[in-house]
């Protein structure tokens, strides 16, 4: 069944992204750029999103665990570090070069593109390469 | 500044994201899991913890063939942006490494985790968007737009 529910859960996370219009890049590419022509869309995508999860997932978790597995997984970190914002920085620069995040680019391999799945490998090299820097730094 | 008016676009927008706050929705509800595509993705390639690895494929599988589907429905042809394969493959490397750094992307901290109301992501949200804003400005001060 959890396997079911994750499947669906991944169907609909991939129709909204399409329907959405996020994998197109010039789309995402759009919102970013104020000084150009700014194309709000992105912001109802989010604001769509959030209106629905959030009421929710506070619904959700007055229950003592879900409906298919033994216990919530949720981060419990609440303190900043250098890390988190470095690292969601770095992210902003390549979204923003590309006008791919990961889950549209994901979605996009679906086309056949070579160039997205250009982008795809070099995100997972980023990743590996991610946590070599950490191990060295440990 | 000159915003794109075009209300068509944003009710597929409002309409597509309620279907992404859904999805994360029913993954907290029947899974107590968070959906943060690039964590997921990591999960799968990288991490390999045993006990996640089915439902992450799942979930994947899922996203690109619902996403595929709809795509294939309306005949979407994604526009590559302006750089080409240079600048597409730098701007993978950076989503890789700043999100593996960073814990998430636009879907664990900007869908999951401000529902969550969780200061991390607050925090990651707008470095992301701050700096995505602050590189289109300069592509387009630059003369590269």
């Amino acid at each position: 069944m959890r396997l079911l529910t994750a499947l669906l859960s991944g169907l609909l996370f991939g129709a909204g992204l399409a329907i959405s219009g996020m994998t197109d890049p010039a789309r995402v590419r759009g919102f970013l750029d104020l000084l150009g022509a700014w194309d709000p869309t992105l912001a109802f995508v989010m604001g769509g999103a959030l209106l629905v999860n959030t009421p929710l997932y506070w619904l959700t978790r007055r229950r003592a665990a879900p409906l298919f597995e033994p216990a919530f997984s949720v981060p419990t970190r609440h303190d900043l570090d250098a890390r988190l914002i470095g690292g969601a920085a770095l992210f902003g620069i390549g979204w923003a070069l590309a006008g791919y995040c990961p889950g549209p680019a994901l979605v996009s391999l679906s086309t056949g593109s070579g160039l997205v799945l250009g982008f795809c490998l070099a995100m997972f090299a980023g990743m590996m390469l991610a946590d070599r820097i950490g191990r060295s730094r440990s | 500044m000159d915003v794109v008016i075009d209300p068509a676009a944003w009710g597929r927008g409002l309409a597509g994201g309620v279907l992404i706050g859904l999805a994360a929705a029913l993954l907290m509800l029947a899974n107590g899991r968070v959906a943060g595509i690039s964590g997921i993705a990591a999960g799968v390639l990288i991490d390999r913890v045993r006990s996640e690895l089915p439902w992450r494929l799942a979930f994947l599988l899922g996203l690109v063939a619902g996403g595929g589907l709809v795509l294939y429905a309306i005949g979407a042809r994604p526009t590559p942006v302006a750089g080409g394969v240079a600048m597409t493959l730098l701007a993978g490397l950076l989503v890789g490494l700043g999100t593996r750094l960073g814990h998430g992307c636009t879907s664990g901290h900007g869908v999951c985790g401000l529902a969550r109301l969780s200061p991390r992501s607050l925090v990651a949200t707008l470095s992301f968007m701050g700096c995505g804003f602050a590189t289109v400005a300069l592509l387009r001060i630059g003369g590269w737009l």
